[in-house]
This record gives structure tokens, sequence and C-alpha cells, in this order.
């Protein structure tokens, strides 16, 4: 029992969380199947909104190109083992340096207004994740209850300064001012007509590089072998000279820098303008994402496009089965949190047994094991 | 400012503080066995849509209390499977319980009610309705003491009262029984525990019972007393600043009243100050007052104000063979 071996490396990474996957997904098909409506039949609904034609499948990649930036927020910090579920505050208030830039660089060129935004937006997410860092860092307080709370600061914050500075006087709904020319990021149909209406943008492309960045800084540099160091173990780190505090301010900058890219796609390429609450709860999507890829580029670039197609699905769900509400969704991703998160244990441990059973060298010392057992 | 106004403002705290104080102390139990729970939030409104849900349905106030406290419960040991039997991560159990409560309810309100989530508004049956203490009329009369008698401590809901009688008995079960010893002792140390030839699961199973019924309470107090029926996510947060509260009171129970009173009171204080002006300030920011519980508490855990150092073996699983 306590001699368990360790899952191929492919079940660990893909099995596993498909099985979990699957147990979500059944269990939502019982929610579905228990009001009386047909799960398969909105499998179908959904595949066909989410990937059927042009404008659902760029609404997918819009919402998929989200859930990257909250994925990689949350996984950047996992690797240091740090759990960011501040990702929703931080790409929140982080629209407020994407405004700012998009509204001063109007005139200008996108080619200018989008890089300064960027910095902007992620200069205010990273911030709005490194004091919860530097608390963690300096002062002991824990990271998750900081990023919670700052989830609320960033909200009251939010409401007032779009209330009491960015409203024009001449409006009466709680939004800035309208973005015009040049801090609109290109939307993917001026070059695609497929995309029809939907609002995907460019920040893909920026989604797309954010996911090699995070790559080649996670496995490919130094400060990332330092990061996973701390993660794995925070005394092993200290003793290679590694200055814990000083990483974790670090990776939480970073993973609030990158849940603040949302601020990009939301602001500049679809509202153009700050609007309350466009975040959406994405930073909680984002925790889903993580899970679900592993915490890995990859993971996560699927993972992303897997829940782009539920909310996009989602959408059309509610047209053709009215029943069959968006919150549904909220739901399923509730359920993969639940059983690729918190309950990974249901089926690791048997799985694992399983495939003892099943390599043969490992068969024998299974049971060689058993009947030493019974014999004594 | 007269004394009526005073009596106003603290007869709002008391009623706002209810919940966040049912859940505090809720939050009390699994936190001190042990268990990080940020799921509060996710229970109250479980519970609210349940309480509301049945109470609407039979018309039966008592028969929503005991429905939003069943569907509490079990949203608990759902918690606790995950956290405790599996051991798995407390914090990621919380998040999805939480996500899972807010979809369920407004999913399954929309289905069955039809009204855009919402339940059926209530009739005078299926809602608790204040209750009138003794002679409360009678002395209104008298000077100060009376006014303080009669609108400030009588003519609240039960489960009002229920909330502040449990602060002592919480105090008492936590620090004068058996039972509250091993409690610390298990969020403390459970190996030692265990030694002692205590079950430690079974101690943290019966620490997140009593969190899923206090959370049970809190959540019927939101739609079956204070409103008459559930709203798309009306318990908006409370959960998160019952949170708040109890790290604010170091996970003791009277500093916990204390604390949601404070909150209470700055609830009330944002509601009375909306789009009013102030001389000197101008218009009062509310937002500010809003994020204050979120700010002080941020204050505190940094050591600012005293030190808040939570339970010492919050968060890890029991694993019994080492």
């Amino acid at each position: 029992m306590s001699a368990r071996r360790p899952l191929p490396r492919w079940a660990d990474i893909a099995l596993l969380p498909a099985i979990n996957l699957a147990m979500a997904f059944l269990v939502s098909g019982l929610v579905v199947l228990m009001i009386g409506e047909n799960p398969l039949q909105a499998i179908e609904v959904i595949i066909y909104g989410a990937f059927g034609y042009g404008d659902g499948l760029g609404y997918t990649l819009y919402y998929a190109t989200n859930f990257v930036f909250t994925g990689l927020a949350v996984a950047v910090a996992a690797h240091a083992g740090l759990f960011n579920i501040g990702g929703d505050g931080q790409a929140y208030i982080a629209g407020i340096g994407a405004i700012v830039a998009a509204l001063a660089l109007d005139h200008t060129h996108w080619l200018l207004a989008m890089p300064v935004a960027i910095i902007a937006a992620g200069a205010i997410g990273g911030l709005w994740a490194f004091v919860p860092g530097y608390l963690q860092a300096k002062r002991g307080s824990h990271v998750v209850i900081t990023t919670i709370m700052f989830n609320f600061i960033a909200s009251a914050v939010m409401v007032y300064t779009v209330n009491r500075i960015l409203k024009p006087a001449t409006t009466m709904a709680p939004e800035s001012e309208t973005i015009e020319i040049a801090g609109r990021v290109p939307q993917l149909r001026q070059f695609i007509s497929f995309f029809g209406y939907s609002p995907v943008n460019l920040s893909i492309v920026i989604a797309i590089l954010a996911l090699i960045g995070v790559y080649i800084l996670i496995w490919h540099t130094k400060f990332g072998f330092a990061m996973r160091t701390l993660g794995q173990n925070p005394t092993a780190s200290r003793y290679a000279g590694i200055s814990n505090s000083r990483m974790i301010m670090i990776t939480m900058t970073i993973s609030g820098a990158l849940a603040g890219m949302v601020a990009i796609n939301e602001v500049m390429g679809v509202q153009n303008r700050l609007v309350l609450d466009y975040v959406a709860g994405a930073g909680f999507v984002g925790i889903a994402v993580a899970l679900m890829g592993r915490n890995h580029p990859v993971g996560i670039a699927l993972a992303a496009l897997l829940f782009g197609a539920l909310y996009q699905g989602g959408q059309e769900l509610q047209f053709v089965i009215p029943a069959v509400t968006r919150e549904m969704i909220v739901v399923i991703q509730a359920l993969v949190i639940l059983f690729t998160g918190a309950m990974e244990g249901l089926f690791r441990p048997s799985l694992e047994r399983a495939f003892m059973l099943l390599s043969p060298e490992q068969k024998a010392g299974a049971i060689a094991r058993e009947t030493a057992k019974s014999e004594s | 400012m007269d004394i009526g106004v005073i009596i106003s403002m603290l007869d709002a705290t008391l009623r706002l503080s209810t919940p966040l104080l049912l859940a505090c102390l809720a939050g009390l139990y699994s936190e001190r066995a042990g268990l990080f729970d940020i799921g509060l939030e996710g229970k109250m409104l479980a519970a609210a849509f349940g309480a509301a849900a049945i109470a609407a349905v039979t018309g039966s106030m008592w028969l929503g209390l005991l429905a939003g406290m069943a569907v509490s419960l079990s949203t608990a040991l759902l918690q606790g499977v995950a956290a405790i039997t599996l051991r798995g991560n407390q914090l990621i159990a919380g998040v999805a319980i939480n996500m899972l409560a807010a979809g369920l309810t407004t999913f399954l309100g929309q289905t069955w009610f039809h009204q855009g989530g919402r339940t059926p508004a209530l009739g005078a049956g299926g809602r608790f309705g204040v209750i009138t203490l003794p002679f409360a009329n009678e002395l209104s009369g008298v000077p100060i003491l009376g006014p303080i008698y009669a609108d400030l401590i009588s003519g609240h809901y039960i489960l009002v009262y229920i909330a502040f009688v449990m602060v002592p008995i919480t105090a008492y079960v936590l620090y004068r029984t058996r039972f509250g010893l091993r409690l610390r002792a298990v969020g403390e140390n459970p190996k030692a525990v265990d030694t002692a030839g205590i079950s430690v699961i079974a101690l943290r199973y019966q620490a997140v019972i009593i969190t899923g019924l206090l959370c049970g309470l809190a959540g019927a107090y939101f739609s079956i007393a204070q409103g008459s029926g559930f709203g798309n996510n009306m318990t908006a947060g409370k959960g998160y600043i019952a949170l708040a509260a109890l790290i604010f009171a170091k996970w003791r129970p009277v500093p916990a009243m204390f604390t949601c009173l404070l909150f209470g009171f700055l609830d009330a204080l944002q509601i009375r100050l909306q789009s009013t002006s102030l001389p000197f300030i101008g218009e009062v920011p509310v937002q500010a007052i809003q994020a204050l519980p979120y700010v002080l508490t941020v204050v505190l855990l940094a050591g600012f104000i005293g030190k808040a150092v939570g339970p010492k073996a919050g968060g890890v699983p029991y694993v019994k063979e080492r």
C-alpha cells in the first residue's frame, strides 16, 4: 500500500486529467439530465456554437485569449509554490493602465499605443500582485488571503475611478471615454473576413507570445529554475543561495502582469472603453485552466481553448435549449476545478494500482508483497 | 445627532452583522481544526437558495431553514471529503465550492422557478418575522433605556438572537470542553492528537459538520429572514468578509463578534452615507468604506497592527503513516 509507484509520465499529464475532466462532464451531464434535457444534444450545440462557423470560432478564440492570460498568471505563481487567487482583481485594475495609455495615444498609431498600453496594464496588474507578494515575502501574510482581499479592494477602487475620474461629465453610464482610433487593437476580422463580427483581435498574438515566453522563462532560464526550486522545496532553494523573498515578489509581479493583459484584450480590443466588471470572472477561470493544463503552456493553451469553447458554446446553448442557461458553464467550470484540483486523490491511487498490476516486473513485486502480507 | 438616528444605525448594524457573525463562527470551527475554508461564501449561497426554494414550495419557514442547513451541510461534507479524506488542496476545494454554488443556484433557480434565477417571493408563513421581546412596547416610553430596549434589542429575527447566543456557546465549547481542546489541538498539532489515540479525521469531519450547519443558518438569514426569496448571488461576497473578520479576530469567538459588529457597522454606514454630502469632504466616497474591512484585514495580516497567526496545521492534509 505504501510502496506506491508514480504514474508513467503520459498517464500523469494526459490520462489522469482526461479522467477527471470526463468526471466533471459526466456530473454536468447528470445535472442536465436531471432537469429533463438531453446532455448529448447540449454537447452538440456547444461544439457547433464554438467551432462550427466563423463568428463562433472567433468568439471562442476571444474568450480563450483571456483565459490564456489568467491561466498563465496562476501557473507562473504555482511553479513558485504560490496560489495567486487574485487574477480577477489584477486583470480588472490593469484596465486603468490600458485605458489611460489608449486614450493618451489615441491619435498616434496602434503600433505605438498597443506596446505602451501593454506596459502600462502590465505594470498596474503587476503592482497589484506585487503588494501581496511583498507582504508574503517580508511580513508573512498568506498570499491567498491577501489576494482575495485585493480582489475586493480592486473592485471598490475601480468603481471609484471609473465614476469619479474617468467618466466624462456628459455621460450617465459608468464608463470612460471611448477610444476612437489608434488606441484600438486591430481586429482579426479586418484581415480575415471568416471571423464575421466576432471580437477576436491581435491580443491573441500577445497571448501566444506569452505562452512561449512563459515556457522559456520556466524551463530555460536560471530564474525559472530558481522559481521551480522554490516551489518544490523552499528550504533547498534557500540553501542554494536563492533569495526566496525576492523570488516571491518577482514571481507575483510577473503573474499579475500576465493577468493584466486581459485588459488589453477587453478594453482595447472589445469594449473600446473602460466599463465596470469587464473581467467577469476570467481570473477564476484561470484557476481551472491552470489546474487542467498542469501549469504547462501547452496544457494551458488547450484548456483555455476548451473553456473558451464552453463560454461561447454556452451562449448558443441558451438559445437552442432555453432551460440550460449560461450558468451551466459556471457549474462545469466548478466541477473541473473540483475534480482536477481538489479531488485529484479520487482516481490517482486506483490508477497507480492499475498501472502497477499492468506492468510485469511490478506485478511480480506486488504479488510477492501480497503473499508476504497474507502469510504474516 | 439624536438618539433615534444612533439607535437606527446600531439596529442596522445588528441586522447586517448577523450573517457575518454566523459565517465567521462557522469558519472558526473548521479553521481551528486545521482546515482553511474559503468556501464560506459558497455554502451560504447554497443555503440561501435551498432555504428560499423549500420555503417557497412548502410555505414553511422552518422547513426552509432545515433545507438551507441540509444543503449547506452536504456542501460542507463534499468539501470535507475533498480536503480531508482525499487530502486535496483545501483552498482549491473552497474555490470550487464557491463557483459551484454560484452556478448551480442560479441554474436550478431558473429551471425550477423561471424567474431569472430568483425564487418566488415568500408569503407570511414562509419568512421569519421579527420578534418583539416582552414589555418592549410598555417600556418604550422610558427615556434612553426605553428606546434602546424597544428599538435596538427587541424587534429582530430569531436568527439574530441565535447568532449572538452562539458566541458564548462557541467560546465555552472551544475553551471549556474536551471537544474544544481536541479541536484546537488538531489545528495546531494533529500528530499529537493522533498519538493520544483520537481520530484526526473524525474531529475534522465534526468541525466541518458544525461549519456546514452554521453556514446554513447564515444563508437562510439572507433569503428567508432579511430578504423574502433568493436572488442571484445574494450573499454578495459576505462570506469573504466573514473570512476577513475571522482573521481579524485572530480565530477567537468573542473578538469575532466585535469584528463582525464593526464590519456590519461599516456596511450600515456605507448604506446611510450613499449620495449624502458631508461638510469639507463633499460627497463621501462610499467605496472607501466598502473597501475598509478588506484593507483593515490586509494591514492586520501584514502585522502592522498586532499579528494574526492562524492555526499552525491549517491547510495541511493529515497523513497518518509517515
